[in-house]
């Protein structure tokens, strides 16, 4: 049968949330011929509607339905709504991520075995590794035309990656390039190449950049396979007697709750909704929420331990034209404990506009030494810093007692640094202001992490259910037709951007799903 | 601390009431603020004239740019001169005129240097009325297209094909 599909079909997976993990897993699983509903709570939006414009875009795109915040994060104090920095629309955060695209080093699966036990980090390691992933690794890079993989050539370096460049040289930098981006550095049949606009973060509008929202999630569309319902916000996943999920239950566009059934229940939220869903899913069988028996849903909520340095010289850099993010060095993603820390972190390129940059700086400051900054917003080079952060059991989201428009129960994010976290901060700072002090920076800022874009764990992935939520499929260990397929999976963060990750992870699971549907195993 | 005895003491406010002022902001008879230079005049709504002119003060010692000329800030505060949030900021630039009274012995905007004036702000950072002001001017002042110009910024790029031609890496001094 064809999409549109009838809402007591219970053949069809339910897949719910459409960004890296669920819009890659529905077109995938549409292409084996699977019929699939996916549920997206935001709209549609495709490159001709993305504005150019830091603020308007934000209120386009961003997931600014309530959520709150606790822990010592600084985030919990200076945007205490707004967590994460995240997006609700049909493509999810594929349409806001730079394009940064990096595999996993070997040793980052088994974070517990390289690193050792860490006090107050409950580290376990991947029940996958590198071997096992290499071939979907292959296959999400060639779905998002990776720069650097393919044959594809590397992006050419704007103004920020110049002095980037010659500042990581100066100190040493072996590993220094325009990144793996999937970001098309040339012409190719679905996407035309970077036309080094800036505002990235806002959409791209010539589609250069892979964003599920016009790639994957059409090209399923077009195989009759897959529906997708937008404006459609899932309240909670419903069960039967025999403790399987059969459906869901979610608020249409006009606020009308409405049932889908399923044969499978595949979540891909976000770190924040997905245990969220999973929490808000409790029933008298399951009084603690959905495949909780470990009490394991909502824990070990990971953010990368991020920050940035921006550098002020005496002549202009104009950091902002050009691709956001095309600029990394790599030298200090190794783990090497000499630094007084487990784990590493990538130094990548970032820029803002003007207006985020005075919202995100030092938030809160005011006076001449926040503005005499901004006075030399043209002079400015900026880098970000993205490292592998500690799983802590007791950063989770949890159900806070406020309620959203539908009277759900919203997320709590609670998140405080680890003392790994904090000397990796500390230490990365000094190296990022020695980049742009080699270069003969006047004035060198070490700014705090900003609402999280990469969030990680809270549903994680473990050999022993005791110690997780999901197999290494993504399947939980609890109700084998239920499944998790966005970086909520995540063991543990390693220190790369993770959306190669969660692409590569999702086709893998739709290429389980589907061969055990055939099988009949579920 | 403030240990001098106001050597550039600002304006009285019948020199304010009267226009014969340096300040960047004052009042032109009832119901006007403008700027000095006549640049810009703003008719009130709901605000005192004087209110929002401390108001336009503020928002300048809390931002400064001196590039920045005061229509900008005043339109990023503007907001506060209606019906529903007139009140509010009278009440919190009556609380900032006494604190400025009790630590340097006048009205804010008769205080001549920026760093006393700055004094008081930071005396009252934590309380509602200047977190309100401070947050709105974020968004208020910076979000001005028309400011951008002076940083150097340049917004948008795709309606002239982004900076692929036209100078993504026109650096000269690296590389």
């Amino acid at each position: 049968m064809a999409a549109p599909f009838d809402r007591n079909d219970d053949s069809v997976v339910v897949i719910i949330g459409t960004g890296a993990g669920g819009g890659v897993l529905a077109n995938e699983l549409a292409q084996k011929g699977v019929s699939v509903v996916a549920l997206e709570a935001g709209g549609r939006y495709l490159p001709e509607d993305y504005i150019n414009d830091e603020w308007d875009s934000f209120g386009q795109l961003a997931w600014t339905d309530p959520r709150t915040t606790s822990g010592d994060w600084r985030v919990a104090k200076d945007f205490s709504g707004l967590p994460a920095w995240i997006v609700k629309a049909v493509g999810g955060t594929t349409i806001h991520w730079a394009g940064a695209s990096l595999r996993f080093q070997p040793h980052e699966w088994k974070a517990l075995t390289t690193y050792g036990a860490i006090d107050g980090a409950s580290l376990i390691d991947w029940p996958i590794d590198d071997a096992e992933m290499a071939p979907w690794y292959d296959k999400a890079e060639k779905k998002l035309n990776v720069t650097r993989t393919n044959g594809n050539p590397g992006l050419p370096g704007n103004n920020n990656f110049k002095v980037f460049e010659a500042g990581a040289k100066k100190l040493g930098y072996k590993e220094v390039h325009t990144g793996n981006m999937a970001i098309n550095s040339r012409d190719n049949t679905d996407r035309m190449s970077c036309q080094q606009t800036g505002f990235c973060f806002q959409g791209c509008k010539w589609g250069a950049k892979w964003s599920a929202a016009y790639t994957d999630i059409p090209e399923g569309e077009a195989t009759g396979n897959l529906e997708v319902r937008s404006k459609c916000h899932v309240a909670r996943i419903l069960h039967n007697e025999a403790g399987k999920v059969t459906g869901v239950e979610y608020f249409d566009e006009a606020g009308n709750l409405q049932m889908q059934k399923a044969r499978i229940v595949a979540v891909a939220g976000n770190s924040m909704e997905s245990p969220r869903l999973l929490l808000n899913s409790a029933s008298s069988m399951f009084p603690d929420g959905l495949a909780n028996s470990s009490g394991q849903v909502g824990r070990n909520y990971m953010r990368h331990l991020t920050g940035s340095v921006y550098g002020i010289f005496d002549k202009p850099v104009k950091m902002w034209r050009g691709t956001t993010m095309a600029g990394i060095v790599r030298d200090e993603a190794r783990h090497d404990p000499s630094r007084g820390f487990s784990g590493g972190f990538e130094l990548e390129t970032l820029s803002l506009g003007l207006p985020f940059m005075a919202a995100f700086l030092d938030p809160g400051a005011w006076g001449r030494e926040f503005t005499s900054a901004l006075d030399q917003y043209e002079n400015m080079a900026g880098m970000w810093i993205v490292g592998e952060d500690m799983p802590q059991a007791d950063n989770r989201v949890t159900l806070s007692d406020v309620e959203d428009q539908h009277g759900l129960k919203v997320a709590n994010v609670n998140y405080s640094d680890h003392a790994n976290d904090r000397a990796m901060r500390d230490y990365a700072y000094k190296v990022g202001s020695q980049i742009y002090d080699s270069l003969g920076a006047t004035r060198t800022m070490p700014t705090p992490p900003y609402p999280s874009t990469h969030n990680l764990g809270t549903n994680r992935m473990s050999e022993k259910p005791e110690d997780g939520v999901v197999n290494k499929w993504g399947q939980t260990h609890d109700i084998a037709n239920l499944f998790v397929s966005d970086g909520s999976q995540f063991t543990t963060g390693a220190a790369e951007n993770p959306t190669l990750t969660i692409v590569a992870l999702a086709i893998r699971q739709a290429d389980h799903i589907a061969s055990e549907m055939s099988a009949g195993n579920i | 601390m403030n240990t001098h005895t106001k050597p550039l003491r600002g304006m009285t406010r019948r020199q304010l009431l009267t226009g014969a002022t340096a300040m960047g902001a004052f009042v032109i008879g009832s119901g006007y603020v403008a700027g000095s230079n006549a640049a810009w005049a703003t008719e009130m709504q709901a605000m005192s004239p004087e209110g929002f002119a401390t108001l336009v003060q503020m928002a300048r010692d809390i931002y400064p740019h001196d590039r920045v000329a005061d229509e900008y800030y005043a339109a990023a505060v503007k907001g506060y001169d209606t019906q529903d949030k007139a009140e509010m900021a009278e009440q919190g630039i009556a609380a900032l005129n006494a604190r400025a009274m009790e630590m340097k012995g006048d009205d804010y905007l008769n205080i001549g240097w920026e760093r006393d004036r700055v004094d008081v702000l930071r005396s009252m950072e934590d309380d509602a009325f200047f977190q309100t002001v401070r947050g709105g001017l974020v968004t208020g002042l910076y979000n001005q297209k028309a400011i951008w110009p002076i940083f150097g910024y340049e917004g948008e790029s795709y309606s002239q094909g982004g900076y692929i031609n036209r100078g993504f890496d026109d650096i000269t001094w690296v590389g």
